[in-house]
């Protein structure tokens, strides 16, 4: 099979299956989506809660850091007896894969916020939640941010794992491309889900670059 | 205006950072708390806005307990300058300044037209620096706005924390300066902790010298330099800056401690003798307190010998040349140039002290500067 052969398949392939393309990456969106909400909703607050904290801090994160070391494989088949098969097991799982970066990157963001700002703050009155809200938080920001892309990316790679639990999303083709040995196929999902990863990524990125206070940009 | 009574701060571990102090500040005034590390000074201004809560005894600010305030309340009308100045790095110079006016929930065009008032006060041209970002303004700079921030709530109470000990030398000074200026325009209640003591010396009304936990001495800066109180306090200002702080001898130093005096019930027979004894040519009449209450001269006695029942009540002089222990050597000088006089009684709170001559003029000046040479060879 000649190299302009394989491309010439592999266009074919998008363009027959762009359907079932669509449909792996809306699915795969969802999953990453729901995942992040929650990661985020649950991380952003227990690390700031931890930095008030410190002794609980290392205990939490590490147990946070254990359930990342699982195979997601292997945690993804041992939720099926709880929550059995579908699109809550996996978000389950993802959302616990996507803790850590962005515990971790909360907590080290707030722990680091110059505690001269936070001394001025309270000694010019300010009330906890006002040091939390004015100072601790807009200057972690960047921080905290670059913990949320990190874990996007990771999350977007692992959720093609979701395809065993039948939750759907690209891995639904690559998954499918392995069975039949067609590596078209499994291009077709894997080349979209990596494009999804980069231009997340990137828009991440500028995000990040945005919500960087001007007055700490380098 | 901040009174502390018999305040005392122990830490869990039984450290006794602060033993016992009573303490005043009043209106208006410098208050300088300085000493070795360690020694409280930082504790004791920070009961000041609660941020350290003493172990017992009795913070009152304007008459208030401050145990009844609100910390939070109390803190937003005491001004607050730190060492490593702490301005907000993602707030522009204007929000920096403002924040305490936005707390206290003022309406904006009030806090703007502080802010403007504010820069312009420090020199700093509000149109150019209102926008900028701390990082974009030099150490000094910075600490101009950290002043302006303290101030921008109008407290009456301004707290300081070694304010300007980690800037160069040249910003240190300036703000040092101006900080005295801006005292005299604004008139605010400063308790200044510092480890400076040519700062102290400087900026200080009134200067607190502490050690471990206690206030040795509370004077103002000339009364400290003049009259420490003990060894430590000697050694801490250190015998060049006494020096050079005082400048010139007083009084004090020029006097012969042993003034020839006689109380004023002698005959005038007891006072001849005392002058041929003395080998003086006049005799201070002092009463049960060492007041001075005036002086006979050897022709005086003289010229009255005869009259056996006068004492020299009756016939000295009530007007006498005097000078106050610290009176400067140079009015000293002008006496004996202007007068013909050969000895200048030396009083402090109208009692005699001491005398000076034209020889223990010219001794003291010389002793004193020997003193001062040989301190500089240090």
């Amino acid at each position: 099979m000649s190299n302009s052969n394989f491309i010439q398949i592999l266009y074919q392939t998008f363009v027959e299956r762009a359907d079932l393309i669509k449909v792996g990456i809306q699915e795969h969106l969802i999953l990453v989506l729901f995942a992040m909400f929650f990661a985020i909703i649950i991380a952003v607050p227990l690390g700031v809660f931890l930095t008030n904290y410190k002794k609980l801090a290392e205990p939490i994160i590490g147990i946070v850091a254990v359930v990342q070391t699982i195979p997601s494989l292997a945690l993804l088949g041992f939720m099926l007896p709880l929550v059995g098969i579908g699109k809550t097991n996996a978000i389950i799982a993802l959302t616990a894969y996507a803790l850590l970066p962005v515990l971790r990157n909360t907590y080290t963001g707030i722990s680091e916020v110059d505690p001269s700002t936070i001394e001025a703050g309270k000694g010019m009155g300010m009330k906890r939640w006002q040091i939390l809200g004015m100072i601790q938080i807009p200057l972690a920001l960047p921080v905290i941010m670059a913990g949320i892309r990190t874990s996007t990316v990771i999350t977007i790679g692992t959720a093609t794992l979701a395809t065993f639990v039948g939750a759907g999303g690209l891995g639904n083709i690559i998954y499918r491309g392995i069975t039949m040995q067609n590596t078209q196929l499994i291009l077709a999902g894997a080349i979209p889900a990596a494009l999804f990863a980069i231009i997340t990524d990137f828009i991440l990125k500028k995000f990040e670059i945005k919500v960087t206070p001007q007055g700490i940009r380098s | 205006m901040i009174e502390f009574k018999n305040v005392t701060k122990q830490y869990a571990d039984g450290f006794e950072a602060i033993k016992s102090i009573d303490l005043k500040v009043e209106r208006a005034e410098i208050l300088t708390l300085i000493g070795p590390s360690g020694c409280g000074k930082t504790t004791t201004m920070k009961m000041i806005n609660r941020l350290i809560e003493p172990t017992s005894g009795q913070i009152l600010v304007e008459g208030k307990d401050i145990k009844n305030v609100d910390p939070v309340e109390l803190r937003r009308n005491i001004g607050y300058v730190i060492q490593q100045i702490g301005l907000m790095p993602h707030m522009t110079i204007e929000d920096n300044i403002a924040l305490i006016p936005k707390l206290k929930k003022w309406p904006k065009e009030r806090y703007l037209a502080k802010v403007d008032e504010l820069l312009d006060m420090v020199g700093l041209d509000p149109s150019l620096y209102k926008k900028r970002y701390p990082n974009e303004l030099s150490g000094g700079q910075q600490q101009r706005i950290g002043v302006i921030r303290a101030l921008a709530g109008d407290p009456q109470i301004i707290l300081m924390d070694e304010p300007f000990s980690a800037l160069d030398p040249l910003s240190r000074e300036q703000l040092q300066d101006e900080l005295v200026r801006l005292q005299e325009e604004i008139q605010k209640t400063v308790v200044f902790v510092t480890h400076d003591m040519d700062e102290a010396l400087k900026i200080s009304t009134r200067i607190a010298i502490m050690r471990t936990g206690n206030i040795l001495q509370l004077d103002t800066p000339d009364r400290i330099l003049r009259r420490p109180k003990d060894k430590f306090v000697r050694e801490f200002i250190g015998e060049k800056r006494r020096m050079e702080g005082i400048g010139n001898p007083t009084a004090s130093d020029l006097m012969h401690q042993r003034a020839v005096s006689i109380s004023p019930k002698r005959g005038l027979a007891e006072a001849f003798q005392v002058i041929k004894n003395e080998r003086v040519d006049k005799l201070f009449v002092v009463g049960k307190q060492m007041e001075l209450l005036g002086v006979v001269s050897l022709e005086k006695l003289t010229d009255h010998y005869k009259e056996e029942d006068k004492t020299v009540v009756d016939i000295m002089d009530k007007q006498v040349i005097k000078v106050h222990t610290d009176e400067a050597v140079g009015e000293v000088a002008d006496i004996f140039t202007n007068r013909d006089i050969n000895a200048i009684p030396v009083v402090n709170d109208g009692k005699l002290s001491g005398v000076i001559t034209r020889t223990s003029l010219i001794r003291g000046i010389a002793e004193w500067e020997q003193k001062k040479g040989g301190d500089e060879n240090e």
